[in-house]
């Protein structure tokens, strides 16, 4: 990204209207008017749905009152976030979401990592071509589904894994989506199905970089399958493990609003409740804007200091960070 | 990898346990689609009764009639169609005429429109103040409150930026020789040779709006406009009695109906699944491809 934003190297060949140097803002303006044209309406979006909820988050400063709008609202200081902290509901908002953070580093994170390596020792063709076909599907279904999916095969009365922990585990006869000690554990076997086939993509293409030749010469020199393992593949795929881990973590606390509410009932809201569900159930369904909004800030910038923070650990570690 | 040729015991092992786990996953990936599929055609107790199967012992369609033949489920299915349609050809448009300009690298200005567009994947306004811009625009209740606060994904954007940068620059240096606009030269040189890319993105978009659940769930409150995902939703959750009974029919094949309610919201996307296919990894990867 960093070079991309550099200036452009200097053309061998003369290239007129296409020079580099610094032109006065008027003529840029003439000279590209049909390149500005076409950015307006991009420059239009992101003012309005980027930016314009970044000004926004003023709110959480105020007792925003919508009649009054962003300038009239009194203002309030922190006094929203003074009583996030000390309210009643924070630390379950954040053990609930640290926890489904760190499943979600020990079960999610390593999966599609295993699964790539697993894929790349088949050696038939057809074969590795046919799971990758199958594994990738329930990344393009939708959360609504996948929660439908899960509410008929736990369903008491009929459904398959229900029935599979009754009959064959021998396990009580009970409502597991409603159950608070079972939405940990669904959630987290939701995004394996969901995300694992998917997420294999990224590291399959680092393996496939990898030069054949480097495989070639270790077994020349005596090296085993487990040897080449450890000593090629691995390394092979070491940055983009690291990439994808920064990434990771700057969405830890994001914990899929939309996968969560789905799943969230009366009966383990005790269990269900992070952040983000809890922004949209006390902002939108309560209307408490300015709350919610502190709320939401505050998730925001905790996931920003979590990429830049390991962003920064990568780089220390000696590894190549993101940016 | 057909440089790895072993013949040890241990090894022959080791593939035999790595393809039987592979076939595992993915069996449990598809199973419960299939079963989904076979229980839709199923009568009402074999669903009960049967615990697993994935060919009904006897074969009905009553929950489809059923579902064709009431005017919410038709109405939910055209407003997801007309959505997904306007929604995508919107938000490709948009992708695309904000990815040229940003792909030339000479364009004064260009690296403050990246960084602002950057900053987005960092951070955001998040959910409330989104809202309320929506809510300001006066969107909400209409079916653009789907489309245009998502037209525009800064990923990809991105990777669109980064295709038209590696187009090859003589043809439109060529043109423009010509004396074709720049507009000229994007219409006539740079669309025809994006097809692919285009026809990657549009598949994304199209089904980043089928699936989405959160949009509908914020801004869209009339129960008339609701989409198919929000449908299945209602049919599916915890309190689906409700949700049936504003249904308008006497009868109805209530678990059939959660069945072939999720089969026809996934099977556009099953339908269009080898296409999306062809082009994902292609997709994937060139956003991965550093500068």
């Amino acid at each position: 990204m960093a070079t991309d934003l550099a200036p452009p190297p200097v053309k061998a060949v003369p290239d007129p209207g296409r020079e580099t140097e610094k032109v006065p803002i008027r003529v840029a303006l003439l000279r590209y008017r049909w390149l500005y044209l076409m950015l307006i309406p991009g420059l239009i979006y992101f003012a309005l749905f980027k930016y314009l909820p970044m000004y926004g988050l003023t709110i959480a400063f105020q007792d925003f009152v919508p009649f009054l709008g962003y300038s009239g609202s009194e203002w309030v200081g922190f006094k929203h976030f003074e009583d996030l902290f000390t309210g009643p509901d924070f630390g379950r908002l954040l053990s609930n979401t640290l926890i489904l953070a760190l499943l979600t580093v020990i079960f999610v994170f390593p999966a599609p990592i295993i699964v790539a390596l697993m894929l790349n020792e088949l050696r038939v063709g057809v074969l590795k071509r046919s799971i990758q076909s199958l594994i990738y599907i329930p990344h393009f279904l939708s959360w609504t589904i996948v929660a439908s999916l899960t509410y008929l095969l736990f369903a008491v009365d009929f459904g398959v894994i229900a029935n599979f922990i009754h009959d064959v585990l021998g396990g009580p006869r009970v409502d597991y989506v409603a159950q608070a000690d079972w939405f940990r554990p669904i959630i987290i076997m939701q995004t394996l199905w969901k995300a694992t086939g998917w997420g294999t993509i990224i590291y399959l293409a680092a393996l496939a970089s990898v030069d054949p030749n480097l495989y070639e010469a270790a077994r020349m020199d005596g090296a085993g399958r487990r040897r080449q393992f450890w000593h090629i593949t691995l390394p092979a795929i070491r940055p983009t493990i690291v990439v994808m881990a920064i990434l990771t973590s700057g969405n830890l606390l994001d914990a899929s609003f939309e996968q969560i509410w789905l799943m969230t009932n009366s009966l383990n809201r005790s269990v269900a409740d992070v952040f983000d569900s809890y922004v949209y159930y006390v902002g939108i369904t309560q209307g408490a804007f300015s709350y919610s909004t502190a709320v939401g800030l505050f998730k925001g910038l905790a996931g920003v200091v979590l990429i830049f923070g390991s962003n920064w650990l990568a780089k220390r570690l000696g590894q190549r960070g993101l940016f | 990898m057909s440089v790895n040729h072993y013949k040890s015991f241990g090894s022959r092992v080791f593939d035999a346990l790595n393809i039987a786990l592979l076939v595992a996953l993915a069996l449990v990936t598809v199973l419960p689609l299939l079963y989904v599929l076979a229980g839709s055609f199923a009568t009402e107790s074999e669903i009960a009764t049967r615990p697993f199967f994935l060919w009904p012992e006897k074969f009905v369609t009553d929950t489809y009639e059923y579902i064709f033949g009431t005017g919410a489920f038709v109405r939910a299915l055209i407003t997801t169609i007309c959505v997904t349609a306007v929604g995508t050809a919107v938000q490709v448009m948009l992708t695309l005429t904000m990815a040229y300009p940003l792909a030339k690298r000479y364009l004064p200005g260009r690296a403050l429109v990246l960084n602002l567009v950057i900053f987005t994947l960092v951070f955001s306004g998040g959910m409330v103040p989104t809202y309320l811009v929506v809510r300001d625009l006066g969107l909400l209740d209409s079916y653009w409150a789907l489309i245009l606060p998502l037209a525009i994904n800064p990923f990809y954007l991105i990777i669109v930026k980064s295709f038209f940068q590696e187009l090859p620059q003589a043809l439109e240096e060529a043109a423009r020789i010509d004396g074709c606009s720049e507009m000229g030269v994007f219409l006539k040189i740079v669309l025809p040779l994006s097809k692919p890319i285009i026809a990657t993105f549009s598949l994304f978009y199209a089904v980043g709006i089928w699936n989405d659940y959160v949009s509908p769930l914020l801004y869209i409150d009339d129960s008339s406009k609701w989409t198919l995902q929000v449908l299945v939703r209602q049919l599916t959750s915890a309190d689906a009695e409700n949700a049936l009974a504003q249904l308008d029919s006497v009868f109805f094949p209530a678990e059939g109906l959660k069945f072939a309610v999720i089969v026809i919201a996934t099977l556009p996307i099953l339908f269009f699944y080898p296409f999306l296919q062809k082009y994902f990894a292609k997709g994937v990867l060139i956003g991965s491809v550093k500068e």
